[in-house]
């Protein structure tokens, strides 16, 4: 199950929790995987501890020439890309009454306009080969709403709407186009919350913890292998149970 | 130039599966060849590849018959 041998893969936001987890994840299964991010160091590290069938391709995915590069800088590397984890993104949080244009324009730059241009660069060589996932990183919040962040939820709610229309625009060329959301996820941006605060935050939560980084990862192995090939348009929400929809 | 119509139905034919004798000058991709707008970006991509000639989005649009594209693709080519 779940066999990416000869497969190829770019996974943006490599350089985090879940990014590095993901491309560990479709490596481990045989894929190559092209690496992308902001921090070069995290990205080589990775690689180093990977070792073969790794690229490093760095990129600014709020620089659109930089996202038209990266496509092709991928293919180059790899040959091919074949999954597309659109991964990356980052937050600005603030409440909607004080939220700057630029806080806003930002987000959606990196967490959705980016993720766009990569899918519409990548899709042609996937059209051609009649094979391909594209894997969009959403967020409960996409779904939920949260205060204080407008920006990302529509950034997130974008992505679903996003890939539902890719997914019926491709399903025909054996393509598939998915979301994975998930919830309250350990990652270094967590680990700097208080005892109290994570005490609130799993609460919340059915299972009454954190999720980890690996549990995202895998959802996104089964949303990107074979197996998956006729489950198109969805959100996987891996969420710990805290939003059941 | 004959060459280019040929090389063109060729793709015409293998890309969408019709029978050749179908493919006529005059046939509409949508129409006639039974092709749906993916199938023409497609086609569109694979004249791009055989021929060397780069399809702007506005001249693809216009590009609804077979000989559309062969047109374009003798307008746009080097004799």
């Amino acid at each position: 199950m779940f066999d990416l041998q000869g497969k190829s893969a770019l996974v943006t936001g490599a350089s985090g929790g879940i990014g590095a987890a993901i491309a560990r994840a479709l490596h481990a299964r045989g894929a190559s995987v092209a690496l992308s991010g902001t921090k070069v160091a995290a990205l080589e590290a990775l690689r180093d501890d990977l070792g073969d069938r790794i690229a490093i391709v760095p990129a600014n995915l709020g620089v659109p020439a930089e996202v038209e590069d990266l496509a092709r800088q991928a293919e180059e590397a790899l040959g091919k890309v074949d999954i597309l984890v659109n991964n990356a993104g980052l937050t600005r949080d603030g409440l909607a009454m004080r939220m700057k244009d630029e806080d806003w324009d930002a987000v959606i730059a990196v967490n959705l306009t980016a993720g766009f241009r990569l899918a519409r660069a990548l899709m042609r060589g996937m059209m051609k080969r009649r094979w391909g996932r594209i894997v969009g990183i959403s967020s409960v919040v996409g779904v939920t709403g949260n205060a204080g962040q407008a920006n990302y939820a529509a950034s997130k709610a974008g992505m679903i709407g996003m890939t539902k229309a890719l997914a019926a625009e491709l399903a025909s060329r054996n393509i598939t186009a998915n979301c994975v959301a998930p919830g309250f996820i350990r990652t270094s941006m967590t680990e700097v919350l208080s005892d109290e605060q994570k005490a609130r935050i799993n609460a919340t939560i059915p299972a009454g913890r954190l999720g980890s980084a690996e549990e995202v990862a895998a959802a996104v192995l089964y949303l990107a292998s074979e197996e998956a090939a006729y489950v198109t348009g969805q959100t996987l929400h891996v969420n710990g149970g805290m939003a059941m929809i | 130039m004959s060459d280019i119509a040929e090389r063109v139905k060729k793709i015409v034919v293998e890309h969408l599966g019709v029978e050749e004798a179908k493919v006529t000058e005059n046939a509409s991709f949508i129409d006639d060849l039974g092709a749906d707008s993916l199938d023409t970006v497609e086609l569109v991509m694979a004249f791009e590849e055989e021929f060397g000639v780069e399809i702007p989005d506005d001249a693809a649009e216009k590009i609804l018959t077979v000989k559309d594209a062969i047109d374009f693709i003798k307008a746009n080519t080097a004799a």
